[in-house]
């Protein structure tokens, strides 16, 4: 062990100019500009709890996607037997497994069978049964395809939140789809947490309804709500009070338009009240279908209705061409421009519900940084002053080791990309402590040698091989406990298992490698008689 | 300099009565404390709720903030000073209600707003959904289990060289646990049930020091979990993180007390090995007490210094390194010993000389 030492002491050279290179990002904010084109420039990625930010986890109703799919289907259906003239006592959807529908006469059963399996290939038509005279079909969804249609809207939820979320502007935002319908969404630095919850959070269906004008609104509000008739709630805010009220609206159900046709949406602002609105475009399709309804619905109030929230309900004075609407609704700036986002991005396939939300202020990332970085100097020079009272020259020996790991492991989390944490910094504290463990055990060993009346050389030499098994043997199992950790521990946690595992295998070669050369250096190559220790 | 002469010879596990009576004790006392409460304290992170730190510009008491909080029905929540003194932060913590979690934050900052005026700072929000809260419990508890599991396997393996044994462990530990949790059991009897398993195993297999390294474990984890229990700690995420780096720091110390013991069998053959073994203990005490002292020291930096946020992580952790290295003395040498002993008593001779030529790992 004591030959090669050149080359050994090579390999450490090395491993230091590799470390400072991967911390040196992280370190400096003017590196010279060619530094970038060919050495490593990322950072350390400081974890949501020490620069402040929102971790979100969210499931996608994705039953509900499930339901308006079969809401859709059983419309297609209703046109279709009509067209077909079939008539029908029944159709209606059975929850989210499919669709239910009675025939009022039994001779269309092959005819509608015909038309059903050729338009509906997702679904199990089943033999239908006679009930009361009638024949009764139960229609239903395929399990295929209703796992499709449920994987589809969570991916489509996902795609729609990163767009807002990049439009919303968080620099280095992380979503990603996990088990079970569920996105995990981490924003760094973002400074409005309620603000951007609620940006992504929205699911901005966007409806156009008529308002319902034959009939009473306070009638329905006493429970008589006519058929195809809904009671929503319009917010309005009187402009000389600042008072905030809710109107009831009695609309018709049926939808005329969607947000679907939507290709772009903005902020303007209405001369005549200094208000902000938004503008919105619709594609030719949409544009000729907008075109369609207004002209129709000529004198009759159109309501613009947001995730069942009734925006405006403007009467249409003409036929609206061009493809352009405005909602207008005593928008603060932040809100009309969030809601032209949400616009702009789509609207979720499904509600998402908030299962987990964790902020931290960017004041207490500050805090615990600063704290985090005193306990580490504190406890760190506490340890570094002891070993070297105690081993003299030795334990000098083991707090270069003790600061070289320490550099390790900051460039290896630069290295791996991982992300530092508060317990990752307790996790570094830790390591310092017991990094001094493993040079502890070969110095007790190298005394006890010398004690035995061997010569330094030999005493180093026994000392080394013999804490070298048990050395590694403690280091594994805390390893285990790391790695496990890491398996299963989420966000700051896994921050913490990263540092503890790299400072274990940091400390392993630290510990034994570095100074096993320096004390060759000492005792072999200068021929040292006397050992310090 | 030195603190511990090299010719220091304690008689440690001769006052093993008096360690299993002060151990045995203390987990009496954490399974007491534990029942009286109705099991650990779980924080949010575990049972679903809302925590909000809160610093306010000017001094307050909680019972200020609890009548602050009337308005909005959460004058049942818990509220704790947080934090150094000079500082007039809090803690809020809202366990599962039916109130709707989402946007509660804002009705707490609202409310203490409208109580002592504006300089009301939320700088943490914690919101768990009940979901979460049992899916994050589970991964908890499953992430100590296979823990202490794998590191009983690597213990067997590696000390007595019986691989094919710890493996024959680990698949009757699958197949058990397999068989539990198709009943339905909750993972904490899961855990339970696996540990003793896991435990009887060691037995049968003879599997000796990894029965006492696994003993000594669950009794650090045990008596940090009764510190926590008797300081009215929350067991929160990074509390677990800290359980488990007990648990390798705990086996750590552990492991290097066995080390010498198999290393002194192997070397004073004809020695007792009551005297093998307090001469190995009494061999590694100087580095048992000084990296012990080293790591303390750091902890304890940590523990004062480190800020609010981290500090229950920095106490679980006192706390265990102080147990980890009295049980790695007291507690899992004797039970290795009283193991030799039964195989003595039962087979005298015959059984311990063979037991010895296992150790020596052939």
């Amino acid at each position: 062990m004591s030959k090669n030492l050149g080359l050994r002491a090579g390999i450490v050279a090395v491993v230091v100019i590799v470390a400072l290179m991967y911390l040196a990002p992280s370190l400096s904010r003017n590196l010279p500009p060619w530094w970038s084109s060919v050495l490593p420039k990322d950072k350390i990625h400081l974890g949501l709890d020490l620069q402040g930010g929102i971790h979100l986890n969210l499931e996608v109703e994705a039953g509900k996607a499930v339901e308006s799919n079969l809401e859709r289907v059983v419309e297609e259906l209703k046109h279709d037997l009509r067209k077909n003239k079939i008539r029908y006592l029944e159709l209606k959807r059975l929850d989210t497994d499919g669709i239910a529908l009675t025939l009022m006469r039994d001779e269309d059963e092959r005819v509608f069978t015909e038309m059903f399996k050729a338009d509906q290939p997702d679904f199990d038509i089943g033999t239908p049964v006679h009930a009361e005279g009638k024949l009764q079909f139960r229609l239903m969804l395929l399990k295929k395809a209703k796992d499709r249609i449920m994987r589809m809207a969570v991916e489509q939820a996902l795609e729609t939140i990163r767009n807002r979320v990049d439009q919303f502007g968080v620099s280095e935002p992380d979503i990603r789809p996990q088990e079970g319908h569920r996105i995990l969404i981490q924003l760094p630095g973002v400074k409005d947490p309620k603000r951007a919850v609620a940006l992504i959070g929205k699911t901005a269906l966007l409806e156009f309804k008529l308002v319902d004008e034959d009939h009473s609104v306070d009638e329905a509000l006493k429970g008589r709500i006519p058929p195809g008739d809904e009671i929503l709630y319009e917010m309005t805010t009187d402009r000389t009070t600042g008072q905030r009220r809710r109107t009831p609206l009695l609309l018709k159900s049926r939808t005329l338009f969607t947000g679907e046709y939507i290709t772009d949406a903005r902020v303007q602002i209405d001369s005549r009240y200094n208000e902000p609105y938004v503008s919105i475009s619709f594609d030719s399709r949409g544009a000729r279908l907008f075109e369609n309804i207004t002209g129709q619905n000529i004198k009759k109030r159109l309501a613009i209705v947001l995730d069942n929230k009734v925006y405006s309900a403007p009467v249409i004075q003409d036929k609206i061409s061009g493809g352009r609407a405005q909602i207008t609704g005593r928008f603060g700036m932040d809100e009309a421009r969030d809601l032209a986002i949400v616009l702009r991005a789509g609207a979720l396939p499904a509600p998402v519900k908030i299962l987990e939300e964790r902020t931290v202020g960017p004041s207490l990332g500050r805090d615990s940084i600063e704290k985090g970085i005193k306990s580490t100097i504190i406890g760190g020079l506490a340890v570094v002053i002891f070993m070297a009272v105690y081993y003299g020259l030795s334990g000098v020996i083991a707090n270069v080791a003790l600061v070289l790991n320490v550099l390790l492991i900051m460039s290896g989390l630069a290295f791996f990309g991982a992300t530092l944490t508060l317990p990752g910094i307790a996790g570094i504290i830790l390591t310092i402590g017991m990094a001094v463990d493993a040079n502890v055990l070969i110095f007790e060993r190298i005394r006890e040698e010398l004690r035995l009346g061997k010569t330094p050389r030999a005493s180093i030499e026994g000392g080394y091989g013999k804490a070298l098994v048990t050395i590694l043997d403690a280091n594994v199992t805390t390893l285990i406990a790391a790695l496990v950790l890491f398996q299963f521990g989420t966000g700051p946690v896994r921050g913490f298992a990263v540092t503890l595992s790299i400072g274990i295998i940091a400390s392993l070669f630290t510990a034994i490698f570095v100074t096993r050369v320096i004390f060759d250096y000492f005792y072999v190559q200068k021929r040292m008689k006397k050992i310090s220790i | 300099m030195q603190f511990i002469k090299p010719d220091i010879n304690i008689d440690f596990v001769g006052k093993r009565k008096i360690a299993f009576l002060f151990s045995g004790a203390l987990i009496l006392l954490t399974l007491l404390l534990l029942v009286w409460r109705g099991g650990p304290n779980y924080g949010v992170d575990f049972t679903g709720g809302v925590l909000i730190q809160v610093r306010l510009d000017q001094i307050h008491s909680p019972a200020e903030i609890k009548k602050a909080l009337k308005p909005i029905d959460l004058q049942d929540s818990i509220i704790q000073q947080f934090g150094e003194k000079a500082a007039d932060e809090f803690l809020i913590r809202v366990r599962q209600t039916k109130l709707e979690l989402t946007g509660l934050s804002d009705k707490v900052k609202a409310a203490l707003g409208s109580a002592f005026g504006k300089g009301v700072d939320i700088r943490r929000v914690e919101m768990v959904g009940p979901k979460v809260g049992k899916d994050l419990r589970q991964k908890a508890l499953f992430a100590i289990f296979y823990s202490i599991l794998f590191i009983a396997i690597y213990i067997s393996g590696r000390f007595e060289l019986k691989w094919m044994m710890s493996i024959v462990m680990a698949l009757s530990l699958a197949f058990v646990v397999y068989l539990t949790s198709s009943f339905g059991m909750p993972v904490t009897w899961l855990i339970v049930i696996a540990l003793l398993v896991t435990l009887g195993l060691c037995w049968f297999l003879n599997l000796k020091y990894a029965l006492g390294a696994v003993i000594a474990l669950i009794h650090d984890v045990t008596i940090t979990v009764g510190a926590f229990a008797l300081t009215d700690r929350e067991i929160s995420l990074a509390i677990i993180a800290a359980f488990l780096t007990i648990v390798g720091y705990s086996l750590n110390d552990t492991i290097i007390v066995f080390d010498r013991i198999r290393e002194n069998v192997r070397r004073f053959r004809r020695r007792p090995f009551q005297e093998v073994m307090n001469a190995s203990i009494n061999e590694t005490l100087s580095r048992t007490i000084l990296t012990s002292s080293t790591t303390l020291v750091v902890v304890a930096a940590l523990f004062f210094l480190g800020g609010g946020v981290i500090h229950d992580f920095a106490f679980a952790m006192l706390v265990g390194i102080f147990v980890g290295t009295y049980s790695s003395i007291f507690v899992a040498s004797p039970i290795l010993l009283m193991w030799e002993g039964k195989i003595a008593g039962t087979a005298p001779k015959k059984g311990s000389t063979l037991n010895k030529r296992h150790a020596e790992g052939s």
